[in-house]
């Protein structure tokens, strides 16, 4: 992408790039929101509001090279409902959290859904769908990492550095991503288990070559999604044994835990993430757990303190993100001091003067 | 230059600490099997040689996972798994010799990529040691980490970022089958139609590659792998999982590619020729090497509907330059490696063979590619750097270098070449004066 002449760059570029330069120049802050269906999440938005929905649009797909190229403000169910006509998606199965859910807010917040720990073709976050990317950087410059193949390591990984970055390295312009045929075939299984029972046969259908494609724990009740070619899901039907769930059950199942309507998710109770090895014992904290990624991801509705929440999570060998909650001050687990300074010296390459979205990724920065 | 082997994780902290303290370069190194000079030794650093660090500290089957030290051979790492079921995806085609810290620093891919991932889909985490000397931790043993994701950054960052002293890395089970395909075709463009044809009918084939018939004949002399020479190009399509699954998607694969010309199709029958299948493919550069006395290998990747635009230049550059080159081609993920054939003896035909790859290379980024899909840039693609990248985004990779590495010690001069290289080459490109402080005289 990085050489690919820009024919008629659109006005939205100017207009982005005017305003992160007229921010520099004053040093004022910037607020970066697509439709603001992910305001919610990380550090309390800050700043001028710089809305990027007008930059939009999908530059390029080409099915059979499974790359789709799109602008930032593109909405997410557009780009899904383009791939869809062609029989391929988003592996990631990205959460929206709201209907206007654009691609820049996907790629910046770097969530992925349900399929994000399946087993065999499409594991994988958005991270790891990212071929490459154009950036504004916070002087207004527009760089491109990357490109629009799936093998390339000229220069470091700069665009994968972006998912998960909460718009803080720069104003994503746009993104290639990674596409791929949906699964020919799907089916949900339902079984009884015990949360340990439950953590137990995930970990060991994950070291078996079964097309679990997601997995959900709630309450006594283990929800298993296997995707692909008939025979395989055919046989791990055979195998696995359960209840098979009802095709438009199972589709609504699914998409209430991606997108966090499901009963569990209601109410304004505290809501942590916590992302922890799949074989982690289950956490003794109060409250009500809900177990996504074969173990690796555990929600929590707890009333706990933060730093009792935090600890036992790190004990466990991962991190605990405050994910809807009141308090926006520290969302996210605090860095090592070597990786805080990384970190900060990175801030610094792309937005010296600290003016996009601060406070959103980190206190400080 | 010193060459320091050590066998601690203390003894590679002070290595890096002495170092530091007197500014001196050190360049990590595993197997050396590198074909862009990534580990090439600093004529006043130290070479930090990791071949001690060769363990494979914990196999966890139940973690699905494996902490191994980066001086264990990549192919090692399977072969410990093999028993559980489980195994390391990617699978760079100098498995054997390669070391899992090599693969890391570039990013290897291998033939069953397009379905399995690169290095960079397939570790969860790298434990190190900064230019300082201090220890840093890149992702964990969870799908996700607080912060930017400096793993992806880390991995493919030719060991200039920070030195590896374990990974844990990801096992994944074991189809229990798998079988290949070898499909002939009497046009490479149509073969790589065939490809794009694959893709559209919605199969991702755990390994699909190309041979051009050069190509096929100095490796069916070596290794007798039952090509068929009569091809103008062959394609190899693998298909693995369950029995059942296995012979669906070949039966669908067959249907498609007969459909887009393939002239003769053959089904391995049995994992020992399935192997044999694979064996022409993995040992291409061995073979190659038997039959010219010198080879250059090219590791450009394009969009694949570009193959036959490339395939056009690559024999125009063969007359150009008087030189032959038969191609492999990891045909599913668009990555390229035409072999040019050459006497390094004969004075003048090595020059010839670095201008003949420049230009392919140059066009591979031309057509929207890159000028390297997974051996890395090393010293040796540097200046296509400058051709690949404008000098805003060469600036930042600098300036990445620099937040892990500011006095810029670790493996110097690879991978990101100065501006000033670029100048030199001819090829400092300036997009709409973006040069900062494009007025200042400089170089």
């Amino acid at each position: 992408m990085s050489r690919r002449p820009q024919a008629v760059e659109p006005s939205s570029v100017a207009h982005l790039r005017e305003a992160v330069r007229s921010a520099a120049s004053g040093r004022t802050p910037l607020r970066l929101r697509g439709s603001g269906s992910k305001d919610f999440y990380g550090g309390m938005p800050l700043g001028e509001q710089l809305d990027t929905r007008a930059h939009s649009g999908v530059i390029g797909y080409d099915p059979t090279e499974l790359v789709l190229t799109a602008r930032c403000g593109t909405r997410l169910a557009e780009i899904e409902a383009l791939l869809a006509e062609r029989g391929q998606m988003l592996a990631f199965e990205p959460p929206h959290f709201g209907p206007d859910a654009t691609l820049g807010g996907c790629v910046a917040s770097g969530l992925s859904g349900p399929r994000r720990a399946s087993n065999g073709l499409y594991f994988g976050a958005v991270r790891d769908h990212m071929l490459g990317c154009r950036i504004l950087d916070g002087n207004g410059q527009i760089l491109s990492f990357g490109g629009e193949v799936m093998k390339n390591v000229a220069g470091y990984d700069v665009s994968r550095l972006m998912a998960g970055a909460m718009g803080t390295l720069g104003v994503i312009l746009e993104v290639s991503l990674k596409v791929l045929p949906r699964p020919a075939a799907e089916a949900t299984l339902r079984f009884s288990a015990t949360e340990q029972e439950a953590l137990d046969r995930l970990n060991e259908w994950g070291g078996k070559p079964l097309p679990v494609s997601a997995s959900a724990w709630r309450d006594g009740v283990l929800h298993v999604r296997l995707e692909g070619a008939a025979a395989a899901v055919e046989s791990a039907l055979r195998a696995l044994g359960g209840e098979l769930v009802n095709e438009m059950a199972a589709r609504a199942f699914w998409i209430g835990v991606r997108e966090q309507t499901d009963a569990f998710f209601a109410g304004d109770r505290m809501l942590w993430r916590a992302s922890l090895p799949s074989v982690a014992q289950r956490l003794e904290l109060p409250g009500e757990q809900f177990i996504e990624w074969g173990g690796a991801l555990r929600w929590l509705r707890s009333d706990a303190e933060p730093e009792r929440v935090r600890a036992a999570v790190r004990r466990a060998g991962g991190h605990a993100t405050a994910f809807r909650s009141a308090d926006r001050a520290r969302p996210f687990e605090p860095l090592e001091p070597v990786q805080e300074v990384l970190h900060r010296r990175l801030k610094a390459v792309f937005d010296p003067l600290g003016i996009l979205n601060p406070g959103r990724l980190h206190p400080d920065w | 230059m010193v060459v320091a082997l050590p066998e601690t994780e203390p003894q590679v902290a002070s290595i890096l600490k002495v170092c530091h303290a007197m500014q001196v370069p050190v360049v990590p190194r595993g197997a050396g099997t590198g074909l862009s000079g990534g580990a090439l030794p600093s004529g006043h650093g130290v070479l930090l040689g990791m071949a001690k660090f060769n363990r494979i500290l914990a196999i966890d089957a139940r973690a699905r996972l494996a902490r191994v030290q980066p001086g264990v051979r990549n192919a090692a790492i399977s072969e410990a798994a093999a028993p559980l079921g489980l195994y390391y995806a990617p699978d760079p085609s100098s498995q054997i010799a390669c070391t899992i810290g090599g693969n890391l620093a570039e990013n290897s891919g291998g033939v069953h990529c397009l379905k399995y991932g690169l290095t960079v889909h397939n570790v969860l985490r790298l434990r190190g040691y900064t230019v300082e000397g201090e220890p840093v931790q890149f992702g964990s043993e969870a799908l996700d980490s607080p912060g930017f994701d400096l793993l992806a950054l880390a991995i493919g960052s030719e060991g200039m970022l920070a030195v590896t002293v374990e990974a844990s890395v990801r096992l994944v089970p074991k189809p229990h089958t798998a079988r290949v395909i070898m499909a002939s075709f009497d046009d490479v463009e149509t073969a790589g139609n065939a490809v794009a044809d694959v893709i559209a009918a919605g199969i991702i084939p755990a390994g699909l590659e190309m041979m051009d018939k050069p190509a096929t004949h100095a490796v069916e002399e070596f290794v007798h792998a039952g090509y068929d020479l009569d091809a103008a190009a062959i394609l190899l399509c693998e298909s693995d999982g369950t029995s059942e699954e296995v012979e669906e998607e070949i039966g669908r694969m067959k249907a498609v590619l007969s459909a887009s010309g393939a002239t003769q199709l053959r089904v391995s029958g049995n994992e020992s020729e399935r192997v044999r299948f694979w064996a022409g493919r993995k040992a291409a550069f061995p073979a190659v090497g038997r039959i010219s006395p010198d080879y250059y290998c090219m590791d450009g990747t394009i969009p694949r509907k570009r193959l036959g635009e490339i395939l056009r230049f690559i024999a125009e550059m063969e007359l150009k330059y008087g030189l032959r080159c038969p191609n492999v081609f990891h045909a599913g993920d668009g990555n390229l490696h035409p072999l040019i054939l050459f006497d390094a003896n004969d004075p003048g035909q090595l020059q010839r063979t670095e201008s003949f790859a420049a230009e392919v290379l140059e066009k591979c980024v031309a057509v929207g590619g890159t000028i390297t899909g997974e051996h890395g840039v090393g010293i040796e693609k540097i200046n296509q750097m400058c051709v690949q990248f404008g000098s805003a985004e060469l600036e930042a990779f600098m300036q990445v270098k620099r937040a892990f590495d500011p006095s810029m010690l670790l493996n110097p001069g690879k991978n990101v070449p100065t501006l000033h290289r670029c100048a030199e080459y001819g090829r400092m490109h300036v997009r709409g004066g973006q040069l900062p402080f494009a007025d200042l005289p400089r170089f």
